[in-house]
């Protein structure tokens, strides 16, 4: 099973919470916003990202299952 | 003679226009004008005879894809919304949020009843049971004018399903789906994050089919004709035909029904021709690319080959760009317009479009002093696909066309200041902008 993380951006109000606790995957863009420097998450770094994504203030960034994106 | 007839048998020629064959000269086309032009509403639902998957059927047979931008096939989403729990909802897309577009506009004045059928057809299609049109707000008069229609038909008995008028806020991004059916659903009109997308979760949290206006009309069309007379124009990809507004230089701007794969060029020619030698098109709107004209030229208007030659159809947008304008400053000035409209939800499209709107205005009438056209192509890269929605996105592409479509210009600005073109009266639209008040 291979995970992934997204980023709400209507939710994201730019804490940078998690480019601190994942730099491996997270950085920030010049306006604070995170940048995934890629979505799919390492088995090794899955603890890491969920994490994150628990100390988000706004709860927007999500660690979930990978699926294919269709609408 | 009729023995010749039968021996030279060709396939049937396709006769143009097709949606917009109804349209009189000076009035709105009235329930019985309606009828007698295009025929009665199929009755497929009351009939009791036809299932609702037999019009799937047909859709899919026809090819039809959506008309608003997308270009997804019709028949695919319908069966996506048919197959979800509950009873569906349908929602007509009629707000045109695109500043150059005014096909849809066209449909729903002239020919309301074409529109109205293919969302009572699309109705039962899917099994809805509740269904919207929904225009902006501000354009009274032309709520006025549906509600008539509607009533009309509904004293006539056309609409088992009611179809409620709606008037949505009059800003760019409140078009998109996910933001009609957030404002139907009592919030703000603003694109929302998705998944769940409104053919899962839509409107009162049932399966919506959001369609836009013309789309439907089409239906209306397939559903009386069939979809081996809808696939007899155009192109075996992209069959059909489609409305299409083109302004800029051209000698009669307007609304245009070509078929799919007409060549951007003969859309010009029919459009009155060039007034001035073009330099580029831009083509598929504020979404859409800029493309050199001599490519532009011969690329059919197809979703796939525009997207090919690095554009994109849109809602079927060609603006054509006289050689005395210059091409940066109206891009400029369009991304200062989407800058300023951006929902104010996502980081990178608040401040990200500023930024990138400040860029092209250093460079289109400052004089980039070397920098300008680097951080244009650096913000660009930064903003590109970080929105909930694709508004951020369509800027970005915008931009990077316009870098490429006038390279040489970009250059010269960059490096020697603004060409004489930028003291042109602008050729692109921006609402409330005192020179282009369409309506």
């Amino acid at each position: 099973m291979s995970y992934e993380l997204r980023v709400n951006p209507i939710a994201c109000d730019g804490h940078g919470m998690c480019a601190e606790l994942l730099p491996e995957l997270i950085e920030l863009d010049p306006w604070g916003y995170p940048i995934l420097v890629s979505p799919a998450v390492p088995p090794a770094l899955l603890d890491h990202a969920r994490r994150a994504a628990a100390a988000c203030p706004t709860l927007a960034l999500l660690v979930g299952k990978a699926a294919v994106e269709h609408r | 003679m009729t023995e010749l007839a039968l021996v030279t048998r060709q396939p049937p020629q396709v006769r143009l226009p097709r949606l917009l064959a109804g349209i009189s000269y000076y009035d709105v086309a009235g329930l019985r004008d309606h009828e007698r032009q295009y025929g009665p509403l199929p009755l497929w639902g009351s009939a009791g005879r036809r299932r609702p998957g037999r019009l799937l059927d047909i859709v899919d047979a026809s090819g039809l894809t959506g008309r608003g931008g997308a270009g997804f096939p019709s028949g695919r989403k319908m069966r996506s919304v048919a197959a979800g729990p509950g009873a569906a909802v349908v929602v007509a897309n009629g707000a045109e949020g695109e500043p150059a577009s005014c096909k849809d506009r066209l449909l729903l004045t002239r020919l309301p009843h074409l529109v109205l059928d293919g969302i009572t057809l699309a109705a039962h299609a899917v099994r809805a049971r509740a269904a919207y049109l929904c225009i902006h707000g501000e354009e009274t008069e032309l709520l006025g004018a549906l509600d008539d229609a509607l009533a009309q038909r509904s004293a006539a008995g056309l609409d088992p399903v009611p179809i409620q008028l709606t008037g949505i806020p009059g800003r760019y991004v409140s078009s998109e789906q996910s933001a009609i059916v957030q404002y139907l659903n009592g919030g703000p009109a603003k694109p929302a994050f998705s998944p769940p997308r409104p053919h899962e979760r839509g409107v009162h949290g049932r399966p919506t089919l959001v369609n836009n206006v013309e789309t439907l009309a089409h239906l209306a069309l397939i559903a009386r004709y069939g979809d081996r007379w809808f696939r007899a124009a155009g192109l075996p990809n992209a069959p059909g035909t489609t409305l299409v507004t083109v302004s800029g230089a051209v000698g009669r701007p307007g609304v245009y029904e070509i078929e799919l794969g007409t060549p951007a060029g003969q859309l010009v020619l029919r459009a009155g021709g060039p007034t001035e030698r073009p330099a580029a098109l831009l083509v598929g709107g504020y979404f859409g690319a800029w493309l050199p004209a001599e490519v532009a030229w011969q690329v059919p208007m197809s979703h796939a080959a525009l997207k090919a030659a690095g554009g994109a159809m849109g809602a079927g947008i060609v603006i054509a760009l006289p050689v005395s304008s210059c091409g940066l400053a109206e891009t400029a000035r369009v991304v200062r317009y989407l800058a300023e409209e951006n929902a104010g939800q996502c980081g990178p499209c608040m401040f990200g479009l500023p930024a990138l709107a400040d860029a092209m205005a250093d460079l289109a009438y400052q004089g980039g002093r070397g920098r300008a056209l680097r951080r244009a192509a650096e913000l660009a890269g930064l903003v590109a696909g970080r929105g909930a929605c694709r508004h951020p996105d369509g800027a970005v592409q915008l931009v990077r066309s316009a870098l490429l479509a006038f390279e040489a210009d970009a250059l010269w600005h960059d490096r020697r200041g603004p060409c004489p073109g930028v003291a042109r009266a602008p050729v692109l639209p921006i609402p409330g902008d005192a020179e282009w008040d369409w309506a």
